[in-house]
């Protein structure tokens, strides 16, 4: 069962990989993918991500669950942000341990084109005096075809 | 029903949700969104663009064919961003 967390707070990697490991010895592969608030050419000052409390929480255990079907994980764990983050900060972590690297990269790659297409976050960029909403990008729906 | 609103359609509607008895004549997410279309200008700009329109029935993704009913709770937002 995937550990889903969607809080306004920072994570951080090691203590997250230490949690989810534990004493376990049959992991042989730990794959992370860590999202950060990417500045625009120094311009960004701040990104706010909304989203949908209540169906966010739902739809990461729902994709986190088809990636537990799909591959052999020995554990999973996703972290997405909300809140207004500074360029730099961390928005998204997606850890995935399995015996071999082989499940574990797939895994966290799925989760992440799965989180982009169907989490309900919303992403608006503050830039000078202006507020701009994230457009969707059609790469983000056709990455899905990959799976 | 309740309608929530999110990110840019929010903002245009200028409001986060409002409650709504069905009308007889809202059967599918498609005809409530003609619906709200009708309520106000704010409405009609937030939800003209059909393509930019996703809809959530009950916390789960759904198409503009899908079924509505009085009780559901029914999120109207634009294609998500996160990540």
């Amino acid at each position: 069962m995937a550990l889903i967390s969607v809080q306004s707070e920072d994570f951080d990697i090691n203590s997250e990989i230490a949690t989810l490991k534990g004493d376990n010895k049959d992991v042989g592969a730990i794959v992370t993918f860590t999202g950060t608030v990417r500045d625009i050419g120094g311009t960004l000052q701040s990104m706010t991500l909304e989203h949908y409390p209540g169906m966010t929480e739902k739809e990461l255990e729902r994709i986190a669950g088809v990636a537990e079907e799909r591959w052999p994980l020995l554990g999973c764990r996703v972290i997405h942000r909300f809140g207004t983050l500074a360029p730099g900060d961390n928005i998204v972590l997606v850890i995935a341990l399995s015996t071999h690297r082989e499940a574990a990269f797939k895994a966290a790659d799925f989760l992440m084109d799965y989180l982009k297409s169907s989490a309900p976050f919303w992403k608006k960029e503050q830039i000078g005096e202006d507020e701009n909403w994230v457009q969707a990008k059609e790469k983000d729906e056709t990455a899905l075809k990959r799976w | 029903m309740n309608i929530k609103y999110f990110s840019w359609i929010r903002e245009s509607i200028g409001k986060s949700d409002e409650n709504l008895t069905k009308p007889d004549v809202v059967v599918s997410v498609k005809d409530l969104l003609d619906h709200l279309s009708a309520l106000s200008e704010q409405h009609a700009t937030a939800l003209g663009e059909r393509v930019f329109v996703k809809v959530a029935v009950n916390q789960v993704h759904t198409d503009h064919g899908a079924p509505v009913n009085d009780g559901d709770e029914i999120a109207i937002f634009p294609p998500v961003t996160g990540g």
